[in-house]
């Protein structure tokens, strides 16, 4: 009884679902890498598939979590990829100008400006949502396109190449056996839960979310609130294209950070955060990102024929999905339900049920745990 | 004599919630051409059986019947077609649509595939016009308030059987809290409704927590507690004191003793002061002034302009003449922020739309103003959080105290109870309150305006919405009367006002 209780609040825990995906997509690799789990240090430096993955996730798992905050008040940022661009376009084209590319102040303020860069584009998109009362998806579909036309300025439309030992740690170095990289994520993941949660941030976020209207009567400053997430997304956004181009010391307007907006909401869905706003879980959004990133390895090593990617990639979402829906767990688990409660109906001294009342029971059985 | 059968009959219904069992083997039965009243605390599991019967929520045990055969609806739609028409508590209704869209939406006429629009709105204002209203169907039903969505709500569900094919005409109605918010003009208008379609044969079921319409228009009752059944009743059978003693499981005398209490004396000095503050379709400009501990009531019909007036007020909707000032510092009533920060609360009437938000849990809706005053920088410490959090659900009795519970899965009055909770605990200098006690039980609307009194006793001023006038003249000083969204008159409270004194200044609309 108990052990079904536990295994019941288990398993409506908000992580249960992205995690047992995140376990089953993991475990799906063994058959075809078996040394998958396995980590070596080499040089000092940590590596495996595990390491891979989580590195390869970095710039996925901080543009999500600005996205969450975002998609909790009821809003959308599609402009994140083009952020991702101008900053690595901003801070490579600095350092390429200096004479000494691997000079710290110079790198500092390279680094500074590309964020600089980012949190005006947030201001931007922030001043449109909240002030100007445009519909989010429009407002950030702005810098989207225009974003990217800017990165090609900023690079005159090459990929510039640098050669810079301190902005390569960023994205590409390691300190203490692991990537630097995962270091800043983890910094900015546990900044944003202290931020939303050892403040109120977090309770108006949701609020505002949840019910605008109630949120304005209630006194929220809600336009404040949107324009502090949207800047905080463009952040976010700016330190994962400081890490994409120093990963690669390259800048490329066109491609850096291409589609990133999208893998972003998913994450940020399959984590368990509501598209209308309300709720939000950064925890399900660094699994979530996670999920995708461990899918796109998987494909890699299962070697799923590359013009079947995306299709691939589709079909394990919409599972995800479809699992995180409590409507849809109840008709699938049900059958085994209602087999079972048929069971023990048949034992009790009740009147036998007629077939007809058991197919009954298994029809309302669906709905059972929708709440 | 022999009774006729039921049309619809319950047994031993059972539903559970994740920690809550909100009905526990209930039986109900409903004759054709029956008034029959469902009655029970905040929280009785009225809404639950309703919600069970009609598919919105599945059944956990026991059978129904419609007609004498055994049926199960896995969705509100197929009760609908089976013939049961409901309206749900809360009005659940496009905002955006016109009020005809929303009659008919997901039924509209048509012709080949197309929808015939001007045959929907002529139909629409038929129908409409049947209840008595005078409104525009292609408005949008956002531009109402709530009294009227409500009477919308009505009008599509009644609208099902009769008007449009389709359906196999309407067996059962369900009307949950139906009168809530409305005045006496529509609950007749509403009365008459029901009493035209129960000689059609038509089997009606009705909640409310109004006892004297139970009495007025019903011919049955079934009374629920705990998510029991406590027994059914003719209704004149059953005297009122016998029915709350059914209802509450003891006596209740609180009422009495609310009834003839005196209004405290020791008003102080002013505290809010309005000089022509007006809004273009909204109220005209209008002076009023709220003294410190002063309960203003505020009386008038349906879209005469309370509402409006309470707005504005609290900055929830902007003047555009006037000014307001408070404590004799004028204050710009351009957002609710303004408001709050000078001392001013407001609890809508509108607690879906404009109250409350449903994902997140009672302890977080309650503290919210609080929150939202103190700013993002400030949390509330969790101690002081969650002790004055406990106090107010004791206080109010909100049901079930838990405060981790998501505020939407609330019984409606216990809503209602965490919205005024809200404000309450911003011990504000003046409450609004829009029809505070809408959908609240009897022993706990007493307790409500007890609390009002003796809030006022203590120096706050308060402004009293409410569409039942004995109600407003129980608790006020001063009675505003509007008319035509016009503020009329202000009568001092004394022996010599009556409900039916206001009823004359309502209607002859005399400025004094
Ligand atoms: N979706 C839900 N999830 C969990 N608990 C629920 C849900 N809906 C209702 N409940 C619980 O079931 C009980 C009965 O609620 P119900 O809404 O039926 O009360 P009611 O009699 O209609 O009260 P009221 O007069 O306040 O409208 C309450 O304890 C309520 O908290
Ligand atoms: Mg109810």
């Amino acid at each position: 009884m108990t052990t079904t209780s536990r295994w019941r609040a288990l398993t409506h825990h908000h992580l249960f679902w992205p995690v047992a995906v995140l376990v089953v997509l993991l475990l799906v690799n063994v058959p075809f890498t078996p040394d998958f789990f396995s980590i070596k240090m080499t040089d000092g430096h940590l590596y495996g598939s595990l390491v891979s993955i989580v590195l390869f996730g970095s710039p996925l798992i901080l543009v999500a979590v600005g996205m969450t905050l975002v998609i909790a008040t009821g809003g959308i940022d599609l402009s994140v990829g083009a952020v991702v661009a101008i900053t690595g376009a901003l801070a490579c084209s600095y350092i390429s100008d200096q004479a000494d590319q691997s000079a710290l102040a110079g790198v500092l303020l390279a680094m500074g400006l590309g964020l600089l860069a980012a949190v005006v584009c947030g201001l931007w998109n922030g001043f449109l949502v909240a002030r100007m009362g445009i519909q989010p998806i429009i407002a950030t579909l702005i810098i989207m396109v225009a974003g990217r036309g800017v990165a090609q300025l900023i690079t005159d439309g090459q990929i510039i190449t640098i050669n810079s030992e301190p902005y390569k740690l960023i994205g590409g170095g390691y300190w203490l056996t692991l990537p630097f990289s995962i270091f800043v994520v983890a910094v900015v993941v546990a900044v944003t839960v202290v931020l939303t949660r050892r403040t109120a941030l977090g309770l108006l976020v949701e609020s505002v979310g949840g019910n605008a209207e109630a949120s304005r009567l209630v006194g929220i400053r809600s336009r404040r609130i949107k324009i502090m997430v949207y800047v905080f997304c463009a952040l976010c956004a700016g330190i994962a294209g400081l890490m994409i181009s120093s990963n690669t010391s390259a800048a490329d307007g066109n491609n850096a950070g291409l589609w990133i907006e999208l893998d972003a909401i998913l994450a940020v869905v399959i984590g368990g955060t509501s598209l209308l706003g309300g709720r939000f879980s950064i925890g399900g959004t660094v699994v979530g990102a996670l999920v995708i990133q461990t899918l796109t390895t998987t494909i890699y090593t299962i070697g799923v024929p590359t013009q079947t990617n995306l299709v691939f990639k589709a079909v394990v979402v919409i599972i995800v999905c479809l699992l995180q829906s409590p409507k849809f767990r109840a008709k699938v688990f049900s059958a085994r339900l209602g087999a079972k409660s048929g069971a023990q109906g048949g034992g009790s001294p009740s009147a036998p049920a007629p077939a007809g009342t058991t197919a009954a029971a298994t029809e309302a059985a669906p709905k059972m745990e929708v709440s | 004599m022999a009774e006729p059968q039921p049309v619809l009959q319950m047994t031993g219904i059972v539903k559970e919630f994740p920690g809550v069992r909100a009905l526990s083997g209930v039986d109900f039965r409903l004759f054709p051409g029956e008034i029959h009243a469902l009655l029970g605390e905040n929280g009785a599991g009225k809404s639950t059986l309703i919600k069970v019967l009609t598919g919105v929520h599945s059944l956990d045990g026991g059978t129904i019947t419609l007609d004498g055969e055994s049926v199960r609806f896995a969705s509100p739609l197929q009760a609908q077609q089976a013939g049961i028409s409901t309206v749900y508590q809360e009005v659940n209704l496009c905002p955006n649509l016109s009020v005809a869209e929303n009659i008919f939406i997901g039924r509209e006429p048509t012709r080949a595939g197309r929808i015939q629009w001007k045959r929907m709105r002529r139909e629409a204002a038929e129908l409409v016009d049947r209840l008595g209203l005078d409104i525009d169907v292609t408005a949008p039903l956002s531009s109402y308030p709530l009294a009227v969505q409500q009477l919308v709500a009505i009008v599509r569900s009644v609208g099902t059987g009769d008007s449009v094919s389709g359906g196999s005409g309407t067996k059962v109605l369900i009307l949950d809290e139906p009168t809530s918010s409305l005045d006496r003009g529509e609950v007749l208008e509403l009365f008459s409704l029901m009493r035209r379609l129960k000689e059609q044969g038509v089997a009606i079921l009705f909640v409310s927590h109004f006892l004297d319409q139970i009495y007025e228009v019903c011919d049955r009752m079934t009374v629920l507690r705990n998510g029991t059944l406590v027994g059914e009743h003719m209704v004149r059978d059953l005297d009122q004191v016998g029915l709350v003693q059914l209802m509450i499981g003891k006596a209740l005398d609180q009422l009495e003793e609310l009834h003839d209490h005196q209004l405290h004396s020791d008003v102080g000095e002013t505290l809010l002061k309005a000089e022509a503050l007006g809004r273009a379709g909204g109220i005209a400009p209008f002076d009023l002034e709220v003294k410190k501990g002063e309960v203003i009531g505020l009386a008038g019909l349906l879209g005469s302009g309370r509402t409006e007036l309470a707005r504005l007020l609290f900055g929830a909707d902007q003047p555009d003449s006037g000014t307001v000032s408070i404590g004799g510092k004028q204050v710009s009533m351009n957002a609710p922020n303004d408001a709050i920060g000078a001392g001013v609360a407001f609890c809508s009437e509108n607690r879906k739309t404009e109250g409350l938000v449903p994902d997140l849990t009672v302890r977080e809706n309650i503290i919210l103003a609080l929150q939202a005053a103190r700013g993002w920088t400030r949390p509330i410490p969790a101690s002081q959080r969650d002790e004055l959090v406990a106090k107010y659900i004791k206080a109010l009795d909100i049901r079930p105290a838990n405060p981790e519970a998501r505020v939407g899965q609330l019984s409606g009055g216990n809503q209602q109870k965490v919205l005024l909770a809200r404000w309450l605990i911003t011990q504000p200098k003046l409450l609004i309150l829009d029809e505070p006690t809408r959908g609240i039980d009897i022993g706990a609307k007493a307790e409500i305006q007890k609390l009002v009194v003796s809030l006022s006793e203590d120096g706050m001023s308060v402004l009293y919405i409410a569409a039942e006038l004995e109600e407003v003249l129980r608790l006020s000083h001063t009675i505003g009367v509007l008319r035509d969204r016009r503020l009329v008159a202000q009568l001092t409270n004394g022996p010599e006002i009556t409900t039916s004194r206001i009823l004359e200044t309502i209607a002859s609309g005399e400025h004094q």
